[in-house]
């Protein structure tokens, strides 16, 4: 379907002259979600029938409370409870329990409003016709668990906290270039420096929460870690701070002023942390000592046996994460001014497009899936799959040695003695790392027996987690270093929205020596189509016209072999057969949580 | 034994325990890698702000400026705070000593209880069916790995038998008897695997202790003045091969405190171990720091304690 024929029909329901199921309709025959059609009418200017303010609750309780106690395991156990500081999702989902934002992302990619009174659009008003400002209306009558009113100072006291890089928050990067001004008690508005097509992300989703002013005023800069507000959080939401052990428990009771009436249904809430996947999701499914169990990495087949148990279920969250595989542009093996894979230099043999094109079909994705992966990672040719919106029709993926092998010998790359590849001194020999993590080692195993059959030569290298993703810049083994040929990790936008994620395939952003490898391209890959598109992308206010040009960015990824996506994973939780969650894969696990019950 | 002994033993402490923090330091420091590895795969986050973490945390320092930094708070009595958590590491250690104590020194109890009484008996009458099934059972306690040994009982009593829970709960909600309950029910399991495995071995140690003394020609002198099996074994030879044991038993207290790493981590016991483990996996250098001296100190005290105990127990020793 071309961006003209989209556009027309988005007319169409405009004037009237077709009708919004139609539309959905027209649409799903592409291959369109429902989700997106009515997203694409909304940013266009449609209105919703339902606006995204009354997204259809699932929550069938009566009343509040009498819930009796929710018990949710984390694996890993949340270590503190302040948003601003919070380095990882489990301390994300400690502070949801009592903090909120304006408003949350449901699993679909939509807005949902928890502080604000309502989703600001071109037609409330809300959005600025310039795409420079956003005005959020907050919901009147919130109580912070103290009693104190939540305001627009609240607002604008987040934004000067996190902003302050004295402070150094973690949030800092949704609040450094925008302004925040009060209009009046109850609206804030948001000022950015640029047209901003994806505005929603100040205030917004897991680091959007927000912290009272009166609670955090006298510590903020270089005091910030001085608050007794930090181990124990008064803030809006459904349970009350109760107890806080760093590294095992968080505990919360039920808050009767709850600003959403009958809500929330449970009296308490447990947050036990620690221990191993395994064991949390035998808790969850198997014994049914808890209700809830997070982030599941565990084998899909040992999921499936313990779900057999009965007590349990296994839940899959859509997410866009993509394990993937990086082939490093420069030459590893040579040094450059004291720096390898330096832009000074070319790989021998990966920048031959051939080459690249022969790994990508020897890469096994469907045999990855059905016996490593499982539910919990799903063969794909895309680099963005979700939200199905930006997922392109327009790339597919194969596994074929014997095309491989074809694509090599017409390119030159002549068996040796030895059965390995070659072109003069140029041998097809590559080093192929990743972190240490049994899954990745398992694909790894797969994908070096392809190449050998292809005539070349894999060798594996796995480096702990901590060191690989760390920023240190002494080690030589992370992955923005990249000192190997090829490499493998997981990464996502972390939001719906995939314009900042992209920038992994920006020129501007290739991880050299002069910017201490900070660059979020470690590829060392560049296009100019690529890097012209997706600038433009970063100012282009139509929605329908800008997916079309994140999704074209994500093809040309494709095509050149920028990476080669291999599956992408989902979010995997344990859930009891009787709790009703909504989760979503763009925010924090408890985005939800006041809407959380048991059914009878 | 006299006050100078000690304060010289004291004194003797200072160096070593300087030396100890060195090392340590040193080494945490020059491991690879730094806390912020979420924060890496968060393209949301700039990595501005992982430079700028990194250094309001001073980790761009050269070692030598850290390690004097830390040794000059420690002296204020200041532990530093924890990377991850951002809480003070003292706070942090104290929150998890009683759990701590409560498992390991109850489970290390009961394992002293039971093994010298057994090891003792096992020696008095070698080879005899008692002594063979003590034997047994103890080779059975220290060959068994304790994570094998707890997923063992998991698997019986919490996933078959459905009797007692797997995880551990901090926060008990019920309050008189049937809090007591819970807790019971709760540290069963747990108690029971470490108290295999230290109790196994100690029956070994007093066992062969016993045998070694209980041939000497004083015990047979006792013997033939017929005072009676009970008060020989008990009055003459226990009290003279107690004294390795002792050794044993002393430079395990340390472990009490330092608490079961892999019977924590299965149990979900938010001990003093757990806390260390997550801190090396998470590169919070104050907190393994923080852990590893609490551990290097209480070493160096109880190798005292034993060495004032052994004077004790044979006062032929002589302190000088």
């Amino acid at each position: 379907m071309k961006e003209q024929d989209l556009r027309h029909m988005i007319a169409g329901v405009k004037s009237g002259q077709m009708d919004r199921r139609a539309f959905v309709r027209r649409l799903a025959a592409f291959g369109i979600a429902a989700p997106m059609a009515t997203q694409l009418l909304v940013h266009s200017g449609v209105a919703m029938a339902q606006t995204s303010t009354q997204i259809a609750s699932t929550y069938k309780a009566t009343k509040r409370g009498g819930g009796g106690a929710l018990r949710v395991l984390w694996w890993q156990a949340a270590t503190l409870l302040n948003p601003h500081f919070a380095t990882g999702t489990k301390d994300q989902d400690g502070s949801r329990i009592f903090y909120e934002p304006l408003a949350a992302w449901d699993g679909d990619g939509n807005l949902k409003a928890i502080l604000a009174a309502e989703i600001p659009s071109r037609e409330n008003g809300g959005i600025a016709a310039d795409g420079k400002s956003v005005t959020w209306k907050l919901k009147p009558g919130v109580k912070w668990h103290d009693g104190k009113p939540f305001t627009a100072d609240d607002v604008v006291f987040n934004w000067q906290y996190a902003s302050d890089p004295a402070t150094a928050a973690v949030t800092t990067g949704s609040y450094k270039d925008v302004k925040v001004e009060k209009i009046d008690d109850l609206t804030v508005k948001i000022l950015f420096k640029s047209p901003q097509p994806f505005w929603a992300d100040a205030f917004v989703g897991a680091s959007g929460m927000i912290i009272p002013k009166h609670l955090f005023a006298d510590f903020t800069g270089a005091k910030s870690r001085e608050a007794p507000a930090n181990l124990k959080p008064v803030g809006t939401g459904p349970y009350k701070f109760k107890d806080f052990r760093p590294g095992d428990t968080v505990l919360g009771e039920i808050n009767m002023d709850y600003h959403v009436p009958n809500r929330p249904f449970f009296d308490s809430i447990e947050m036990k942390g620690g221990g191993d996947a395994v064991s949390a999701a035998r808790a969850v499914l198997q014994t049914g000592e808890y209700d809830f169990a997070w982030n599941l990495q565990v084998e899909d087949e040992v999921l499936t046996r313990l779900e057999k148990g009965g007590k349990g279920r296994v839940k899959i969250t859509e997410g866009a994460g993509c394990e993937h595989i990086q082939l490093n542009n420069t030459d590893p093996w040579t040094e450059v001014d004291g720096e390898r894979s330096s832009m000074k230099t070319k790989h021998p043999s990966l920048t031959d497009p051939a080459v690249r094109d022969a790994l990508a079909l020897l890469i096994d994705r469907k045999s990855i899936q059905d016996y490593i992966y499982g539910r919990t990672g799903i063969a794909t040719s895309n680099w963005v799959n979700n939200p199905p919106r930006f997922r392109s029709k327009n790339t597919s993926y194969e596994f074929n040695i014997d095309k491989a092998n074809a694509l090599l010998d017409k390119a030159g790359w002549a068996r040796g003695a030895d059965g390995i590849r070659g072109k003069g001194a140029v041998k097809l020999k590559y080093v192929y790392q990743t972190s240490i993590n049994q899954p990745r080692q398992k694909t790894q195993a797969i994908v070096k027996q392809a190449c050998a059959k292809a005539g070349i030569e894999i060798e594996i290298k796995s480096v702990v987690a901590s060191v690989f993703f760390s920023s240190d810049i002494a080690n030589p083994d992370t992955y923005p270093k990249f000192y190997a040929d090829l490499q493998m990790y997981n990464t996502g936008p972390g939001q719906p929205d995939p314009g900042v994620w992209l920038q992994l395939g920006l020129t501007s952003q290739i991880a050299t020596k002069a910017n201490k490898w900070q660059g979020r391209n470690p590829m060392r890959w560049s296009n100019a189509e690529f890097d012209q598109l997706l600038v433009a992308s970063d100012s282009e206010l139509d929605p329908v016209k800008r997916v079309a040009m994140l999704i074209r960015c994500n093809d040309i990824m494709i095509e050149k072999r920028a990476v080669i996506p291999v599956v992408y994973r989902p979010g995997v939780t344990g859930i009891s057969t009787r709790l009703q969650a909504n989760t979503s894969g763009w925010d924090s696990n408890f985005y939800d949580l006041a809407d959380w019950y048991m059914a009878s | 034994m006299s006050r100078a002994y000690l304060l010289r033993r004291v004194l003797l402490a200072i160096p070593a325990l300087l030396g100890i923090s060195v090392v340590l330091f040193t080494v945490l420091a020059m491991a690879p890698g730094d806390p912020f590895e979420e924060l890496t795969l968060n393209p949301n986050v700039p990595p501005e702000v992982r430079i700028a973490l990194r250094a309001s945390l001073g980790l761009d320092d050269p070692v030598y400026l850290r390690y004097f930094y830390w040794l000059s708070s420690m002296l204020r009595g200041d532990w530093g705070f924890s990377f991850v958590s951002r809480i003070n590491v003292d706070q942090l250690i104290l929150q998890r000593v009683p759990i701590t104590v409560a498992i390991i020194g109850i489970s290390q109890v009961l394992a002293i209880l039971v093994a010298v009484p057994v090891g003792v008996l096992a020696a008095s009458r070698p080879y005899s069916l008692f002594d063979q099934i003590a034997n047994t059972l103890a080779f059975i306690g220290f060959s068994m790995p304790t994570f094998f040994f707890g997923l063992l009982l998991i698997l019986l009593f919490s996933i078959q038998l459905d009797w007692l829970p797997m995880v551990y709960q901090t926060t008990v909600r019920e309050t008189g008897w049937a809090w007591w309950e819970v807790q019971i029910k709760q540290s069963i399991m747990p108690i029971m695997v470490l108290g295999l495995f230290q109790g196994a071995s100690l029956v070994r140690y007093v066992r062969s202790s016993v045998l070694d003394v209980i041939k000497l020609d004083y015990v047979v002198t006792a013997r033939s003045k017929g005072i009676g099996q009970r008060r020989v074994l008990v009055r003459h030879v226990v009290r003279n091969a107690l004294i390795p044991v002792v050794t044993l038993v002393a430079l395990q207290m340390p472990v009490v405190f330092g608490g079961a790493i892999i019977t924590e981590q299965i149990f979900r016991i938010p001990g003093i171990g757990s806390l260390l483990i997550i801190a090396i996996l998470g590169n919070d250098t104050p907190v393994v720091m923080g852990v590893t001296f609490v551990f290097a100190c209480l070493v160096v005290l109880f190798n005292l304690i034993a060495d004032i105990l052994y004077g004790w127990l044979d006062p032929r020793i002589a302190f000088r």
